[in-house]
């Protein structure tokens, strides 16, 4: 099965997701297209971060699928690598490789993975840091860096890699409020670009401006779904009603 | 938590939101003769030394050899006892370090293989030698170990310090094999993931990533072993091994075997000990500072 773009880039379809006796995720579908933003809204506990998880392989799956690029993840037979090179993913801890600096962060996975030639990758690193509006930070190291931009180089990161779709994992939510924005800008930059990104966030203003689909998970089960203009003014569901309720 | 698979990190809860942010490190009970010996102010040893050189002029008074008699036999005997003892037990430590880290290096790596056999193999040899008593390992390779080997028609001998430095090296070894394994498992396993995440393989993320961050963190406890190693050297002399307190006592029976020779010839090897570890346990004492505040 070859993939073409007009098929969805990422496909999610009746996920299961256990541990041990815990059901985690109840049969969630979801299909993104290429170019897409989506958001994943939900309560503490609700299975966001597991789902996106799944999707770059760093969670199994008990059943269901989910499809990349028209390849199913949970092959046994999959190349894992050839998927993680394609699935870009920022974490809510930034996890920088501390022993280097930001920009051999940003350098290590395209030389050491990919195998490219070094001064392209410096020079690309050097491009990814002023993208993230972090040049002149290329030598410090992560310790030496605020949250916000130690986020920034982890996304610097991901992106060096040339992803086709990045996943970020509540990538704001260790932050300090003031450093926030300038995460959030530099997603919103990312997504005007046409990068295909999965966001699990918090961030419901955020959300708002630069989603084209708002899903709302709710105890392993997708509850509601919509663009961002539905979704906040006319979600129906009561659980949905309380959630943006409590948040908004 | 994800599990790394190979590692033996408790999973202490599968959800990604629960997921610790360190694993326990290796226990700090380890640095106990470290920390013992880093604690004592400098002069102690001469002190203790001092204080027995004056008893046996009060215990042997009747005796007509003077405890200046008996320095003057140390001060005779010194250049020897250097050249031809301590240097030993410091040769002797410093390869079986450099032997016992090798191995153990590759013993602690295959702790944490993805091979089952490997790793219940490896877990079984550390712990083996780990918790065998020194002397017994010592014995068991200077017996068991042929004195001479036939190679191409030529014969090697294996002196019995060589052996010594070998049966050293298996306790060492497997302390060497646990330190290994606690510094890997002592990285944060989300290290692992966003590595994983950048499609590293398994050894890439093993090499380029977890053991750079582990070095720094194995030095200290690294430098621990060696200074308890070097403690241990004298054990060799119950072996006949030719080395510090070996040749003491047969400096002393030359000097017919007064009682007042006892303290002064110990008592120089127990200074020679403490000037040799007190600047190592020292130093490992201020990285462990150094670094436990970094990290």
């Amino acid at each position: 099965m070859t993939w073409t773009p007009d098929q969805p880039i990422v496909s999610l379809k009746k996920v299961h997701k256990s541990f041990g006796t815990l059901e985690v995720l109840k049969g969630v579908s979801i299909d993104v297209m290429k170019g897409e933003v989506i958001c994943i809204i939900g309560p503490s506990g609700s299975g966001k971060s597991t789902l996106i998880r799944c999707i770059n392989a760093l969670n199994d799956i008990q059943a269901g699928s989910i499809t990349v690029e028209g390849q199913e993840v949970h092959d046994p037979d999959l190349d894992m690598l050839e998927l993680r090179k394609k699935v870009g993913m920022v974490f809510q801890q930034y996890n920088l490789f501390p022993h280097k600096t930001a920009l051999e962060n940003v350098m290590m996975a395209p030389l050491k993975v990919l195998k490219q030639n070094k001064a392209e990758v410096e020079e690309r690193a050097r491009a990814l840091m002023k993208k993230v509006r972090l040049d002149g930070k290329e030598d410090s190291f992560p310790g030496e860096l605020s949250g916000g931009q130690q986020q920034r180089v982890a996304i610097a990161r991901s992106l060096a890699m040339n992803p086709d779709v990045m996943l970020f994992d509540e990538v704001t939510a260790a932050l300090d409020p003031e450093t926030v924005k300038e995460v959030l800008v530099t997603i919103k930059d990312l997504a005007a670009e046409g990068m295909t990104c999965i966001l699990v966030t918090h961030e419901m203003g955020f959300a708002r401006e630069v989603a084209d689909h708002i899903y709302f998970t709710d105890r392993g089960v997708i509850v509601e779904h919509g663009p961002p203009a539905t979704f906040f003014d006319e979600a129906s569901d009561p659980r949905t009603q309380e959630f943006l309720g409590q948040i908004l | 938590m994800k599990r790394i698979a190979g590692l033996n990190a408790p999973a202490r809860s599968d959800m990604a939101v629960l997921k610790p942010f360190d694993v326990a490190a290796h226990s700090p009970d380890g640095y106990i003769f470290t920390r013992w010996v880093a604690a004592l102010p400098w002069w102690t040893p001469f002190a203790v030394f001092m204080t027995m050189a004056i008893w046996p002029s009060i215990a042997y008074a009747q005796s007509n050899y003077s405890t200046a008699q008996a320095f003057d036999a140390l001060w005779r005997w010194t250049p020897f006892l250097l050249k031809s003892g301590f240097f030993f037990n410091v040769l002797i430590s410093v390869l079986a370090m450099t032997i016992g880290t090798v191995l153990g290096a590759a013993l602690g790596l295959a702790q944490i293989s993805l091979l089952r056999p490997v790793r219940a193999g490896s877990w079984f040899v550390t712990q083996l030698f780990r918790n065998s008593p020194w002397l017994v390992l010592l014995f068991i390779v200077l017996l068991a170990f042929p004195f001479e080997i036939r190679l191409f028609g030529g014969v090697i001998r294996i002196p019995d310090w060589i052996k010594g430095v070998i049966g050293l090296s298996l306790p060492v070894m497997a302390n060497i094999s646990e330190v290994v394994r606690g510094a890997v498992q002592s990285v944060p396993t989300a290290q692992w993931e966003a590595a994983e995440s950048l499609a590293f393989s398994r050894r890439q993320i093993l090499w380029q990533i977890i053991l750079p961050q582990c070095y720094k963190r194995m030095l200290p406890p690294w430098m621990n072993w060696y200074a308890i190693l070097t403690m241990a050297t004298p054990l060799c002399s119950l072996l006949g091994i030719e080395e510090l307190i070996t040749l003491s006592r047969q400096a002393m029976e030359s000097e017919d075997n007064h009682p007042e020779l006892l303290v002064p010839f110990f008592g120089f090897a127990l200074v020679l000990f403490f000037a040799y570890c007190y600047p190592i346990a020292r130093l490992t004492m201020r990285l462990e500072r150094k670094f436990a505040v970094k990290s």
